[in-house]
């Protein structure tokens, strides 16, 4: 096994299912994270106003207003009760996420996504130590911490040093000096911790996972009874503590990946050669039953019932 | 001494370290943010918010940096503070006079467009807008007050004969000529930034300023008594009896003792 788990990650589905096959949760992800930039996009460098804005506050089509519900708290926290636009968009943000799952957009909106995913790819290229890991709870400490930093100066405290509102910002409005914050996160998750910063800083993801605690989509172990402990998927997954509760759990537990900490990015799905995940809604706990009783009792064996 | 004889509980001791440690790296950090947060505040005197803008304080609680203001604002006036680059809160918006200035839209867009109110929408009218004031900061320089009539400030305020008006004044250099000294009202000046634009001095003499530095302010207690009298349309006190003014005295030209009193020395009769 210790040969297996030094094969690069996810060697073996993509040997099963190809390369697509492998990274079509990263593929979509991709897509979809240059999709909601091109909206943004378009306005300003072709002239094809669909999105005005930033990723903190913008109007699509002139109609529907969308606010960071997060930066919306800040402010609430500061002193400053908001229009209704704001109020509105906020709501229709939250609700959506509280829906399909607050860190979805982590994974598939947020701009520094990419940076911290490709510092993690060159992390694991290098074989780099994990280096320095504060608990998870840490960004919740921050996240606590911002908010009584706004409460107290009267300012929004985050939107100071945010630098996902400040990537986005500088690619639809003006770059200045962020491009050394991107590479500031990069090196921290590079050398200093890896899955440093969306991981254990973050307050944003934080908040975005608090609100999505019970959000209806949701990947699931379905055929967990596969599972053949290449760990392909914990070396993949950006918060691998959320795997074993449903991966390993004791048979008749919930197949469901049910921490607030999950992203839904669906690289556990990629990377699986024997497909044991599956994206699906809380209320899908069905399990795939071993084929053959005979055949599957080695995970049973080593834990009697 | 109650503790002697109950073990301790290791994990509570590992929670209260834990705790203890999670709520110091806080501290720092909260600390390091809120002296951000204070450093946030201090704009640039050349950086002059939108119109309606709350006060900056208020504002920086208010703005969420979205940019909507910038991208509604038909003349590119409007930029958005840059990480690093401009010393302005990064992310919110402002202008700089001197490069682009606020064409004051009757229907004020960048207000219409905020989503929170950072911009007030209490604004109705462009003309009560108060992004600054104009100051002619530099007389020395200025040409009307050198004698020339440039008047280019003057003619291009959208507020003209309110806002600035050309006020007459004797020319004592010439000896024949009249100064227009250009003169800002604050109570119609908008901050619209046109004057300081259009100045054609290579640095303009005048400049629009926020209005805490542009301007002093009156004691709460003081009262004008012109402007009491003629509220009252009479005396402010009853019954003053007006006694005659002193006249001057021996010689009515006599400008060596302008009260009307020689000196006792110069008394007739003193010093002999």
């Amino acid at each position: 096994m210790t040969a297996r788990t030094h094969m690069p990650v996810g060697h073996e589905a993509r040997q099963v299912k190809g390369w697509v096959g492998a990274h079509r949760f990263l593929l979509l992800r991709r897509f979809s994270q240059l999709f909601f930039l091109a909206l943004f996009l378009l306005g300003p460098w072709f002239g094809i106003w669909i999105v005005k804005g930033t990723l903190a506050g913008s109007l699509t089509l002139g109609v529907l207003p969308l606010t960071d519900p997060f930066i919306l708290l800040q402010g609430l926290m500061a002193g400053h009760w908001p229009e209704m636009t704001a109020l509105v968009g906020g709501l229709i943000v939250l609700v959506a996420y509280a829906l399909i799952g607050g860190r979805v957009y982590c994974s598939w909106v947020c701009p520094i996504n990419p940076v911290t995913d490709a510092a993690h790819w060159l992390h694991r290229r290098l074989d780099l130590p994990k280096g320095w890991q504060p608990k998870r709870s840490t960004r919740l400490w921050i996240l606590a911490t911002v908010l009584i930093v706004s409460a107290l100066t009267g300012v929004i405290a985050w939107e100071l040093v945010n630098p996902i509102t400040m990537l986005h910002r500088g690619l639809v409005f003006g770059m200045g000096f962020v491009w050394a914050m991107v590479v500031a996160i990069f090196v921290f998750d590079l050398f200093v911790a890896r899955h440093g910063w969306c991981g254990h800083i973050c307050p944003v993801g934080a908040f975005y996972g608090l609100i999505g605690a019970k959000s209806l989509l949701r990947v699931s172990a379905t055929n967990r009874v596969a599972c053949d402990d290449c760990m392909d998927c914990y070396a993949v997954c950006p918060e691998n503590q959320v795997i074993s509760p449903a991966l390993k759990g004791k048979p008749g537990s919930s197949p469901l990946i049910l921490s607030p900490d999950c992203t839904t990015c669906g690289r556990c799905i990629d990377v699986c050669s024997v497909d044991v995940f599956k994206l699906t809604h809380r209320f899908d706990d069905a399990v795939v039953a071993p084929p053959d009783p005979a055949a599957a009792p080695q995970a049973r064996a080593a834990r009697p019932v | 001494m109650s503790l002697v004889g109950k073990p301790l509980s290791p994990q509570r001791r590992r929670f209260l370290q834990d705790s203890a440690r999670a709520a110091g790296g806080c501290l720092v950090a909260g600390s390091l943010l809120a002296y951000l947060a204070r450093d946030a505040r201090a704009l640039p005197a050349e950086a002059l918010r939108p119109p309606g803008a709350l006060p900056e304080d208020d504002f920086l609680g208010a703005c969420i940096r979205c940019g909507l203001c910038v991208r509604d604002c038909p003349y590119d006036t409007l930029k958005l503070a840059e990480l690093g680059v401009d010393a302005v809160a990064t992310g919110t918006p402002y202008f700089i006079a001197r490069d682009v200035p606020c064409e004051m839209c009757e229907d004020i867009p960048c207000v219409a467009a905020c989503p929170t109110g950072a911009l007030d929408k209490g604004l109705q009218d462009i003309d009560d807008a108060k992004m600054g004031v104009a100051v002619l900061v530099d007389q020395e320089n200025c040409l009307n007050f050198l004698g020339l009539r440039c008047d280019v400030c003057y003619r291009v305020c959208p507020v003209i004969d309110e806002a600035i008006t050309l006020e007459l004044s004797h020319n004592d250099r010439s000896g024949h000529h009249a100064i227009f000294a250009p003169t800002v009202h604050a109570d119609h000046c908008t901050g619209c930034g046109v004057c300081e634009k259009s100045c054609v001095l290579p640095e303009a003499a005048i400049k629009v300023l926020p209005t805490r530095l542009a301007r002093g302010s009156s004691a709460e207690h003081y009262r004008k008594g012109w402007e009491e009298k003629a509220e009252k349309g009479g005396p402010l006190v009853e019954g003053i009896i007006d006694l005659p003014d002193r006249l001057p005295g021996p010689g009515a030209d006599n400008l060596a003792a302008p009260g009307g009193y020689e000196p006792g020395y110069n008394l007739p009769g003193a010093g002999q």
